[in-house]
């Protein structure tokens, strides 16, 4: 760290060297077993937007917890426009100005608008009673400050993520919150919603709100932030202005090794055709998907969120079955009702939503991972091979350089990146010639994403077909040897891997 | 990584069993009867192997449902029509188990039937209305509350139109039997074991987790979660018809208002047990000392000469206890973020 000395050294022994407006000192967090936080700082100036980075497990959601009031400190000080305060749960931080964003959204999926944004403050009439014209009448003067297009009347479960998103940024600016936490809020947006975010974004910070952003994503970092603290194992490593550092300075603070090759593709021995889609429709969804996919090839699939990938995934493995259309295998036409259909032909899919559709959270690691392989032996009359299969569950922690000191352990006390490789696991140990990977590294850290991506190309030279969903176009033109790309539903071109390109893809993706 | 450092409490919890708190339960209640019966009645309370005996034999009913109703519960549902599935079989099982010494039998040319008549009736019948709830939760995807609401009227209802509310009485002796001395006992630790094995060391089992912690997570693993859902709604109604044929051959009479509130009682040991209201947690030998627990209980106030009607309120106490402390328990553990 040596050649990164911060290019503005921050005031030493609690003496603010500016106008902070949220300044934490010596925080320290421990929980049963995990020392979350050890004697973490951080300083969010007015007008700012300030990014935490770290791996998973670095220690950023504890201490944004802590910021919104979630999660009380061991130790340590937290000092708000220059005065020390003691935060007494989230609503006590609302009231003081700090409002958190919530990865997963935090609002009454049938109440309307208004009433999300108003709830306890509502407007009451001569009665007493709510008046609603009202309310309405206040939330459009608010979204029109902030250049917000939604109905105050809409019911929230009519509304996109993105839209949703929107309402709660409006509610804490309606709170007149000067510190705002986002935590990822593009992780499920599409570009042109991202933008949009941005602009929203960039209007805050000309009004004087902080806002501490969490990312995963380099580039908006790079687009969006003026500041950035890195977190590593839970201690501070440094802060810095983005416009001085290189994408691999951030890399090296975060993992604190280098990292030679994010995406490191190994050439691959492409051979026969072993997935033949023709004509693959689901009316509304997708239509008309045709393609080839060879032993040894991987296939990147690359669209906007909602352009319909996941749902030719899901179709193929049986989970929505398409309704027209053929799938060969082998030149074999197959029929895939179910998962347990597309399994019986050797297919497997890593689900996009790890928390949804892959982890049994109350579960063990064990059985989160040999789930799937009891299809397929390892069960002799209904009693399981646990022994066996124990055994060669180890062995896959073991390559997959899980980190958990036992398999015995429940699932949900890993970190995303470990639990992505438990799921994957599972997978493998079905031994399938056709994988199917929908974001497999959505939200984990650098180094479990590079663990992953060098996976991915050593099961595609022994012969495995992949077919792999990103919305991030520098891992799906890292690890591809060709790439669909999808619009609205419809498959808008392949591309090779010698011609393809961010701005082909974009081209193809968002015309 | 940080979570290299959850080792230790791992570690620890590994040699201590889940079931060990549950057990400790089972003992301090003991305790607790054991040293108030010195105190109020001059007597202990488990030097009496009789009182023990009469005790396992009034909770072996509840226990065989019991054993139905938390594998159920361990796939996210909850099954409300064991008791009246109970009062349905063992009205219609008896009446095919009439003797001939009788003269006003149901059926006067279906009496003295060997044994396995009434039995396959009673099993056939729970097993049909099992197979009923769980088609009409897995199919239609109604509520299991509802779906077995419903089954808990209706059984109800057919068990006091079997005769128009009377009950049927002069069993056959080999009938009898299935209901005399330990025979309810053994045959509830019997079913208690099997579905302890199936659970833990089956697919089945492995199956009946997975759908309780994620149904989505386990229709993408090829599990066929409508058909296992039927499966384990039908071995609950199967277990109910078992336990309607244990209580009317114990009783030797069958009545439709048998059975009432054992669902109820059934729920509160596997709860009581350890078994998780949300699904996906749950052990049978869990369940099997949660009945123990409700049985000493019962057998304790009487032992003491406590008013039946606070006995009840007792008991309701306890089962909202036993919740309470689970949400606990999955808070502390969660915490770790």
């Amino acid at each position: 760290m040596n050649s990164m000395t911060p290019p503005q050294t921050l005031g030493q022994g609690g003496q603010p060297v500016g106008p902070y407006l949220l300044e934490i000192e010596g925080i320290r967090k421990e929980f049963p077993g995990v020392l979350a936080l050890n004697d973490v700082q951080f300083r969010l100036r007015p007008g700012t937007v300030h990014a935490l980075m770290g791996e998973n497990g670095a220690g950023k959601s504890t201490l944004m917890k802590i910021i919104a009031g979630i999660y009380t400190p061991d130790r340590g000080t937290i000092r708000l426009r220059g005065e020390e305060v003691e935060l007494n749960g989230p609503l006590d931080a609302l009231k003081r100005g700090i409002a958190m964003i919530h990865q997963e959204l935090a609002l009454m999926t049938w109440m309307t608008v208004a009433e999300n944004i108003w709830i306890r403050r509502e407007p009451k009439n001569a009665f007493g009673l709510i008046d609603h014209r009202k309310m309405a009448e206040q939330t459009r003067e608010l979204f029109d400050q902030l250049k917000i297009r939604i109905d105050p009347t809409a019911e929230i479960s009519t509304l996109t993520v993105a839209q949703r998103q929107m309402v709660e940024i409006a509610k804490a600016v309606s709170y007149q919150s000067d510190v705002l936490i986002m935590d990822e809020p593009t992780s499920a947006l599409t570009e042109t919603e991202v933008d949009h975010l941005f602009d929203i974004i960039r209007d805050l910070r000309a009004r004087g709100i902080g806002i501490v952003y969490i990312t995963h994503k380099m580039n908006e970092l790079f687009e969006i932030a003026d500041e950035f603290s890195v977190f590593r194992d839970g201690t501070y490593v440094g802060t810095h202005a983005s416009a001085d550092v290189t994408r691999d300075d951030i890399i090296r603070m975060m993992v604190g090794r280098e990292i030679t090759d994010m995406f490191p593709k190994e050439e691959a021995k492409i051979t026969d055709v072993i997935l033949s889609v023709e004509n693959l429709t689901l009316p509304g969804v997708f239509h008309g998907i045709t393609f080839d996919l060879r032993k040894g090839e991987i296939l990147g699939v690359a669209g906007l969120v909602g352009s319909g990938r996941s749902n030719v995934a899901e179709a193929l493995f049986g989970v929505v079955p398409a309704t027209e259309g053929t799938i060969r295998i082998d030149g074999r036409p197959v029929t895939i009702r179910s998962s347990a259909d597309a399994m019986r032909e050797g297919m497997a899919l890593l689900t996009e939503d790890r928390k949804e559709t892959g982890c049994f959270l109350q579960l063990s690691i064990l059985e989160n991972m040999q789930i799937a392989a009891l299809h397929q032996g390892h069960v002799k009359a209904g009693f399981v091979d646990e022994q066996g299969l124990t055994k060669l569950c180890e062995d896959m922690k073991g390559r997959l350089r899980v980190k958990t000191p036992n398999l015995d352990e429940r699932i949900e006390n890993l970190s995303g990146g470990n639990q992505q490789k438990v799921l994957i696991a599972r997978w493998l140990l079905t031994k399938p010639r056709i994988l199917i990977l929908d974001e497999p590294t959505r939200g984990i850290d650098v180094g479990a994403k590079a663990e992953i991506h060098r996976l991915i190309s050593k099961l595609a030279q022994e012969g495995v077909a992949v077919i792999m969903i990103s919305s991030e176009l520098p891992e799906v033109l890292g690890m591809s040897d060709r790439i669909l790309v999808m619009h609205e539903g419809h498959m808008t071109g392949i591309l090779d891997r010698a011609e393809a390109n961010q701005v082909k893809i974009m081209e193809l993706a968002a015309r | 990584m940080a979570n290299v450092q959850i080792e230790p409490v791992a570690r620890t919890r590994r040699k201590l069993p889940q079931e060990l708190n549950i057990l400790s339960v089972l003992v301090g209640v003991a305790l607790v009867f054991e040293l108030l019966g010195w105190i109020f009645q001059g007597q202990s309370f488990l030097m009496n192997p009789q009182r023990l005996t009469i005790m396992i034999l009034q909770v072996s009913v509840v226990g065989i449902i019991a054993v139905g109703v938390t594998q159920v519960i361990i796939t996210g549902g909850i099954d409300l029509s064991s008791g009246s599935i109970v009062a349905m079989t063992a009205m219609v099982a008896m009446s095919f188990a009439q003797s001939s010494d009788y003269a006003r039998a149901i059926y006067p040319a279906l009496t003295d039937m060997p044994v396995i008549v009434p039995l396959a009736v009673g099993l056939g019948l729970g097993l049909l209305a099992g197979i009923i709830n769980g088609s009409l939760i897995a199919i239609t995807g109604i509520p299991p509350f509802i779906a077995t609401l419903g089954m808990m009227v209706t059984a109800r209802g057919i068990a006091k139109w079997y005769t128009k509310g009377q009950p049927i009485s002069f069993p056959t002796e080999s009938f009898a039997k299935i209901g005399s001395g330990a025979w309810p006992v053994a045959i509830f630790l019997l079913v208690a074991i099997i579905f302890h094995v199936a659970l833990r060391y089956t697919r089945y089992g492995k199956f009946t987790y997975a759908i309780g912690a994620n149904p989505q997570a386990a229709r993408v693993s090829g599990i066929n979660v409508q058909r296992h859902l039927i499966t384990v709604y039908a071995i609950a109604g199967l277990l109910s018809g078992l336990a309607g044929i244990v209580t009317a051959a114990r009783a030797e009479t069958a009545q439709a208002g048998m059975g009432m509130m054992y669902e109820l009682d059934a729920i509160a040991a596997a709860v009581i047990g350890g078994t998780s209201l949300s699904g996906g947690r749950g052990r049978i030998f869990g369940t099997v000392i949660g009945t123990m627990i409700l049985g000493l209980m019962m057998s304790g106030f009487t032992f003491l000469r406590v008013d039946a009607y606070y006995q009840e309120i007792v008991k309701g106490l306890i089962i909202v206890a036993a919740v309470v402390a689970d949400v606990y328990r999955q808070k502390a553990r969660t915490k770790k973020a």
